[in-house]
């Protein structure tokens, strides 16, 4: 399982004439966990949202299956449903339960029936310990049990790609715990994914491929082992002496 | 004639019952109806308003929307602008003056309440869409919803619950708004009052029965709204689906690794 599925090629993004990404280049095959490490203003969360559209890159291209997605804007909505996203905010639908949080995508968007909608999603919800909420409305949830619904809200698209832009900042140690152990499983049930991250013990622990940004540029990239256990740059090594070996 | 107050208005009220209830149904009529077409033009306005351009779209549908949003900003402009009772007057006569259309009474009522409240309601739905945080419109963009799905699942029922107390306010507006319309000859509660009194000579009699009816009319109605509002939040409570005790705790996925660990 070698083809790539996602390729971006010299993605560059500026607000105005401020640059926060620069010739960023890289790929990910089918069944990698790719973690995103960086200081905060370093254009990772940038650059996730650039892959998904939410934000327009400014050049470069973004090639999915041998599609150039930049050229190819009519299927935006279609690509949007195979490369899924979990925010840092959780970003559920308020005016829905959880149960119709993860349907609203599978019916109207992939024109699942409402008895398919429903058993995908009761089978992503159980996945990630929230099927007894189905009734709970997100107010009604604390911030890990939101998360974990986003996660099955994304899942229930049933995506290629899934994308975590910060999914733990939001939450206490505890939730912190709860949401990385579903992110963990899903790794090892070979869902490919990205995540933006500042859990570095995650990022080392489960990706099998760590990107180091700074200044909107990929300064290292490599096997977890690599970046953490021997950073060729200085820039790495400085980012990650915070981070005590734990 | 009675020699008292309470007197005279029993006297009335025996007498003219039943045109101050057909005023007061007329006056329910147009204001509802008013309300309902104009909160439709108002919601249609808003959502053209709030329709995202970005450069990558084409230019006919970039210069289409100019076009329309400036047509609909002076709609609003105008129809806030002036009052309501001059419309009246401008657009019952006018349209006949002017193109020869003979507008029945009822039409032009509906009509002119309408287009007012539409007005109003459109710079009220676009508040209310604006309202809603954009991390709502981003999570439907994310499950690959177009912008006519994310609106109409995601953002309009948060915007139509924020905006509920508005459109309350604009029913109840409506419903006394209604008497400027007396003056294109609309039956409504307040002609049908100005003409007993004046049959009567019995104005503060009379009046005093068409404010008790006004003040029905609108605070039925404004406890009704607020009825509706609290069936709109739903229940603040919710039943697990399981009868798994162990689900009770929050973090059920973790408490069976966690006590794994511990063996």
């Amino acid at each position: 399982m070698d083809e790539k599925i996602l390729e971006i090629r010299h993605l560059s993004k500026a607000f105005g004439k401020n640059v926060v990404l620069r010739d960023i280049d890289f790929s990910v095959k089918q069944g990698d966990v790719t973690c995103i490490i960086g200081a905060s203003g370093s254009g990772k969360s940038t650059l996730l949202r650039c892959i998904n559209f939410l934000e327009e890159p400014t050049a470069g291209d973004i090639i999915y299956h041998g599609k150039n997605m930049m050229e190819e804007r009519m299927n935006e909505a279609a690509y949007r449903a195979k490369v899924g996203m979990v925010f840092q905010s959780f970003n559920l639908f308020n005016n829905m339960t959880v149960l119709q949080n993860c349907m609203v995508g599978q019916e109207k968007v992939l024109k699942k029936d409402k008895e398919t909608a429903r058993k995908n999603a009761m089978y992503f919800l159980d996945k990630v310990g929230m099927a007894p909420y189905i009734n709970a409305k997100p107010r009604q949830l604390s911030g890990g049990q939101k998360q974990r619904v986003a996660i099955a809200r994304a899942l229930a698209m049933e995506p290629e790609v899934l994308l975590f832009d910060e999914p733990t900042s939001a939450l206490d140690p505890q939730m912190v715990g709860e949401v990385l152990a579903v992110m963990r499983k899903l790794a090892d049930e070979g869902l490919t994914m990205m995540i933006v991250t500042h859990e570095m013990a995650f990022a080392r622990d489960v990706s099998n491929h760590v990107v180091y940004m700074a200044g909107g540029v990929i300064v290292e990239e490599g096997e977890p082992k690599q970046i953490f256990g021997n950073p060729q740059s200085a820039q790495t090594k400085e980012f990650l002496s915070r981070f005590v070996n734990s | 004639m009675p020699e008292t107050f309470w007197g005279r208005i029993v006297m009335l009220i025996e007498e003219y019952s039943t045109s101050f209830l057909r005023g007061a149904g007329v006056t329910m009529i147009i204001a509802l109806v008013g309300t309902f077409i104009g909160c439709i033009i108002g919601f249609a306005v808003g959502i053209v308003q709030t329709i995202p351009v970005s450069k990558k779209d084409n230019i006919v549908k970039r210069v289409v929307l100019k076009v329309v949003r400036f047509i609909l900003t002076a709609y609003v402009e105008v129809f806030r602008g002036t009052p309501m009772m001059a419309q009246a007057m401008f657009i019952y006569f006018g349209s006949a003056a002017v193109f020869n259309i003979n507008m029945s009474m009822w039409f032009a009522a509906f009509f002119i309440v309408s287009i007012n409240t539409g007005a109003y309601m459109a710079e009220t739905v676009r508040g209310g869409i604006l309202s809603i945080d954009p991390g709502q419109t981003e999570g439907a963009k994310a499950i690959g919803m177009n912008h006519v799905q994310t609106m109409l699942y995601v953002i309009m029922p948060q915007a139509l619950r924020n905006i509920m107390p508005q459109i309350g306010n604009n029913l109840i507006i409506n419903i006394k708004d209604t008497c400027v319309l007396s003056i294109i000859g609309t039956v409504e509660l307040f002609y049908t009052t100005k003409g007993v009194a004046g049959a009567k000579y019995l104005y503060f009699e009379s009046f005093a029965i068409a404010m008790v009816m006004y003040f029905i009319l609108t605070f039925t109605c404004s406890r009704i709204l607020r009825f509706w509002e609290s069936r709109l939040d739903g229940p603040d409570n919710y039943d697990l689906a399981t009868t798994d005790t162990l689900a009770h705790t929050s973090g059920m996925y973790n408490y069976s690794t966690e006590k794994k660990e511990e063996e």
